[in-house]
């Protein structure tokens, strides 16, 4: 019973983890510039692995291997904000203007990628 | 559960090839750093999940290994983008 | 000196925990590998105030579990958003960063970045306002009310 519930709960947290991924994926091709498509890399860096690590968890139960797991999830978990950062800051500091609200409603919501 | 984990695998292939033509069309080198840097956290999850589909346990380390060098790739490439020099010491001031 | 206690004590559990083949020989060669790490450690000078080990608290688990439900929820937001993109109002925001410590400015520009929807653009350097790029108006509003800035000042507990 209880073994039945955990691998529904695995199945349900790893398609719904991969499934955001595919959205923020998408959401990186989409979206407008370059500080927009930081937010939608930002959902495939975030939720993806917690989903994605959590559902692995829960098949191996108390293993090294969780361990290993969550030691990803963790890095991953620290090191992205860094490289968020650290992009958006470059890309100030090279001169990149975000879209803003008024550009945006200037030109439609035609993205540059058509 | 092999039809799951194959599910997610494809999800997480389908991002990858999101992020690939972000990096490959640009336009500017910071979408490209986007794109990469998508690509790279996918593949740790997208080798995380092979190990658990090929039942080869060992994988998981690569995966561990590889979101480190993932994280200091990207730093690299944007140091050597803002600075043109990878042992530049100093950051330029900008605020 | 409790920084070395603390850094050696995180290498042995990382190494326990990867190395998975318990062995008298492997013992040793991870006894050296921790040695080696602490030593290099102290000829960089690179050990500092995120080696105390009164940083880790109850307290700091609190403020992950409550961190990841924002990031859920921020999630959806923006995974709403990237289905209907009519809906973003991308917007450059500053703001204050009331933390005492170098510690409590860099967790919480670094959990603005977390959570999708808001990435910080530039902190500065005398740490008392930031820049941060949100992408949904409703980011912006909860930024305004400062609601993961004041969990962090808790989280900072009494200012050192």
């Amino acid at each position: 019973m209880i073994e039945t519930l955990i691998t529904v709960l695995s199945a349900l947290m790893l398609l719904t983890g991969g499934a955001f991924a595919v959205i923020g994926g998408v959401g990186v091709v989409r979206f407008p510039d370059v500080y927009t498509r930081l937010h939608a890399g930002g959902v495939t860096d975030t939720i993806a692995p917690l989903l994605i690590v959590g559902g692995l968890v829960l098949q191996s139960g108390w293993h090294l291997l969780s361990f290993k797991l969550l030691l990803i999830l963790l890095f991953l978990l620290f090191t992205t904000p860094t490289a968020s950062h650290a992009t958006a800051r470059a890309a100030m500091a090279a001169g990149i203007e975000p879209v803003t609200r008024d550009g945006r409603s200037a030109s439609g919501d035609s993205s540059s990628n058509t | 559960m092999t039809s799951v984990l194959l599910g997610t695998i494809l999800a997480i292939l389908t991002t990858m090839a999101l992020a690939l033509w972000r990096a490959i069309r640009g336009p500017s080198v910071f979408d490209t750093i986007v794109g990469v840097n998508v690509f790279g956290t996918k593949t740790v999850l997208l080798i995380a999940l092979i190990a658990y589909f090929s039942g080869n346990n060992d994988l998981v380390d690569v995966a561990l290994v590889y979101a480190l060098i993932n994280f200091l790739a990207v730093i690299a490439v944007l140091k050597l983008v803002r600075q043109r020099d990878l042992a530049a010491s100093r950051e330029p001031s900008d605020d | 000196m409790r920084y070395y206690f603390t850094l050696a004590v995180t290498l042995v559990i990382l190494w326990l925990g990867l190395s998975g083949v318990y062995k008298p020989l492997l013992f040793a060669l991870g006894a050296a590998s921790v040695a080696l790490v602490v030593w290099l450690t102290e000829r960089m000078e690179v050990l500092g105030a995120e080696h105390d080990p009164a940083t880790l608290s109850w307290r700091l688990l609190v403020y992950w579990g409550w961190l990841v439900g924002q990031v859920i929820l921020s999630n959806i937001a923006v995974a709403r958003a990237v289905l209907d993109p009519r809906r973003i109002q991308p917007t450059l925001i500053q703001v204050p960063v009331r933390q005492q410590t170098n510690m409590g400015r860099v967790t919480y520009a670094n959990s603005i970045t977390l959570t999708p929807g808001t990435v910080t653009t530039w902190l500065a350097s005398n740490g008392d306002r930031a820049q941060v790029h949100a992408l949904l108006a409703d980011a912006v509003e909860g930024l305004e009310t400062d609601a993961m800035g004041q969990r962090v000042q808790w989280l900072e507990g009494k200012p050192r």
